[in-house]
């Protein structure tokens, strides 16, 4: 009983229970109005790519004798080059993109964090290797190689993009984590989990990462903002041969036909560049006041 | 590394002292102690490491490009299969009824060479003369773009540090990070869209190319001036995506190097501020910027694709954009190729740079920054 009470001393963080310390949270986020911005638009996005879909579905409905409408009562962002209405496109447009973002910025994170707390924690030879294939990663250029990657493989499902995204993304965490749990594994309460001989999984997941929580989904955030960049940018250029809706793909029709130099469009062409701008944007400022609130000495480091 | 200094001299002597097995292992030793040799060796690992990827991606991979273009030949040209594959070898730059790990010899081989095959459409146009008429326009772009924005950027976020939390400040911060935030194409797009198509303030299917058509290159003020012409929308994309990043990290760089002791002890020996700000305080906090100067220039050589693509810029990204159209396998493999060899020796010249510029780190140890 004892050995188990001197082992968990990070139980005491939850005691105050989810609820206090999601109010806590939000009363520290409060001081931070880009932040509070930030939260707003993600929740935004998300209830709007997820929720909003399913009570307005998906209308293919073309028009050749409404294209590029000004927005209008019954098309509130206008229409794009085929007649069909842009609000409805933006509605469901976002699932893709913020699903590729989740599950590649979840992967890239899972890696980052399993193999950098491991170097660190078990050191010697393991740590050599994998800080030497982290910096060999690092050094690599990501948009040429997954653009080779794109030609040669064929990436047809969303989660096969996500997959390379995520593989291509963890270098950069993968060190910073290294660094944060060398630093947190000189720790008392570290040092009394080694000195009880319990294991190197145990000592990883029970002891350091618990710690780390706040730095985790900071850099899951900022892992989510580089997928989307890529994955964007990739359907704008038609370099994903992804079928359906989303607003890559809205743009990447956009340059196609043209519309990019026709004057009427311009609402056409703003609205998913801002529904992928004000997305990123959230993400970026939500991150970096969590990033103030919870590790303001870490700022420093840039 | 020849000996220079008298401790290097004496260090060399000191060896010729021991077996030859333990001079081997002092000379290893000691030169892994120089961040100059780590640099190096990872340069060395890295490249190789990619070629490799590369030669599997073209050569190994079910349905790979050779194998595609030995089916496809056959096909158009009604070729025998052996006659086929006779044509791939000469393109790929491997004879393929060799063994798999002679192939991979010849290919890397001839890499060293700089031999990178041919075209397959354009036949006879080595993958070396593509790269070397397109490669020139983005370092141009990119090298012009990043000076610009490392200078702006560096000087604001120096001012805005030293006015921290006035409205100067608020601005400038709030500014970079939203540019820093926008992705490039996104970027060059809305400038197309805005200055171009909206406002006709920019003649953009005039400003696409490198060059005007009947100017002849040369030192001259019309090919310069006309060059600068084509050159204004990627440079300001390059300049509006990375401005950000340089003044929030010299903001919080600066921050950092005012609460240093030797700031404050400057200032307790009465120096002029303008003296602290450029020799003590700017100087020390621009330093690991400089260095990640060199990284963030290969990452934009190969961010500049979609910039390139997007405004129709004839650099490298836009020929890599083609070939992938065009399924032009050798020219995609040796841009790839050489655009990721660019960004390991730009990371390589950062650690020197590095080196040289931080007394602290140009010596033994400590080079993990």
């Amino acid at each position: 009983m004892s050995v188990a009470a001197i082992a968990r001393p990070t139980m005491r963080a939850r005691i105050t229970g989810p609820l206090a310390s999601t109010a806590d949270f939000l009363r520290l986020l409060s001081r931070k109005p880009l932040g509070m911005v930030g939260l707003a638009g993600v929740l935004f996005f998300v209830v709007l790519a997820f929720i909003v879909p399913i009570f307005v579905p998906y209308q293919d409905f073309v028009d050749v004798k409404a294209i590029y409408q000004p927005p209008s009562a019954a098309h509130p962002l206008g229409t794009d080059s085929s007649g069909r209405d842009v609000w409805n496109q933006i509605i469901n447009g976002g699932r893709d993109i913020l699903t590729v973002g989740l599950i590649a910025g979840f992967f890239s994170t899972l890696i980052a964090v399993t193999f950098g707390s491991l170097a660190a924690v078990v050191g010697g030879k393991l740590d050599a290797l994998i800080s030497g294939a982290a910096d060999f990663w690092l050094t690599i250029p990501h948009i040429p190689i997954i653009v080779l990657l794109g030609s040669i493989l064929k990436f047809n499902s969303i989660f096969v993009i996500a997959g390379f995204l995520a593989l291509l993304a963890w270098a950069g965490l993968l060190r910073q984590v290294r660094a944060q749990v060398l630093s947190l594994k000189e720790r008392d309460y570290v040092e009394a989990a080694r000195s009880l001989d319990l294991g190197v999984f145990h000592i990883i997941f029970r002891e350091i990462l618990p710690n780390m929580r706040s730095y985790i989904v900071i850099h899951f955030i900022l892992a989510m903002t580089a997928a989307i960049y890529g994955v964007a940018g990739l359907t704008i250029l038609g370099l994903i041969p992804l079928s359906g809706q989303n607003w890559g793909l809205m743009l990447n029709f956009a340059y196609v036909r043209g519309a990019l130099y026709f004057r009427d469009s311009l609402w056409y062409i703003l609205s998913p560049v801002l529904a992928i701008v004000l997305f990123q944007l959230s993400l970026v400022w939500l991150a970096s006041a969590l990033e103030d609130i919870f590790n303001p000495r870490l700022r420093s480091s840039g | 590394m020849a000996a220079t200094t008298p401790a290097d001299a004496r260090l060399a002597t000191d060896m010729y002292r021991y077996s030859p097995y333990a001079r081997g292992r002092r000379a290893l030793v000691w030169m892994w102690d120089r961040p100059i040799a780590r640099s190096l060796v990872r340069v060395v690992i890295t490249i190789f490491l990619v070629t490799t990827l590369n030669f599997v991606l073209i050569r190994l991979m079910p349905g790979n490009a050779i194998d595609n273009y030995i089916a496809q030949i056959m096909n158009e040209q009604l070729l025998s299969y052996e006659d086929a594959r006779q044509q791939a070898s000469g393109l790929f730059n491997v004879d393929l009824k060799k063994p798999i790990h002679e192939q991979y010899f010849q290919f890397l081989g001839d890499l060293a060479h700089g031999n990178l095959g041919t075209s397959m459409l354009s036949q006879g146009t080595s993958v070396t003369s593509i790269i070397a008429a397109y490669l020139p326009w983005t370092l141009f772009t990119v090298g012009l773009g990043l000076l610009l924005s490392f200078t702006a950027g560096t000087f604001l976020g120096l001012l805005a540090a030293y006015r921290r939390d006035s409205p100067f400040d608020h601005v400038v911060s709030t500014v970079g990070s939203i540019l820093s935030s926008i992705p490039n194409y996104i970027t060059a797009l809305l400038l197309v869209v805005i200055l171009g198509t909206q406002l006709r303030i920019l003649p953009i299917a005039e400003m696409r190319g490198s060059s005007s058509p009947g100017v002849t290159p040369g030192f001259h003020l019309e090919y310069l001036a006309d060059i600068l012409f084509h050159a204004v929308l990627p440079v300001t994309v390059i300049f509006i995506a990375t401005v950000g990043h340089w003044l929030l990290s010299m903001k919080s760089a600066t921050l950092a190097t005012l609460e240093e002791d030797y700031v404050t002890a400057a200032r307790a020996r009465g120096l002029s501020d303008g003296r602290i700000t450029t020799a003590y305080v700017g100087r020390n906090a621009v330093l690991p910027l400089v260095s990640q100067l060199a990284i963030q220039a290969g990452y934009v050589v190969g961010g500049a694709f979609f910039v390139e693509v997007i405004l129709v810029y004839p650099g490298i990204g836009l020929r890599l954009f083609k070939s992938i159209e065009q399924r032009d396998y050798t020219v995609m493999q040796g841009i790839v190729l050489l655009l990721t060899v660019s960004v390991v020796v730009a990371n390589l010249v950062a650690d020197l740079a590095y080196a040289k510029l931080d007394p602290r780190i140009g010596r033994a140890g400590g080079a993990n920054g």
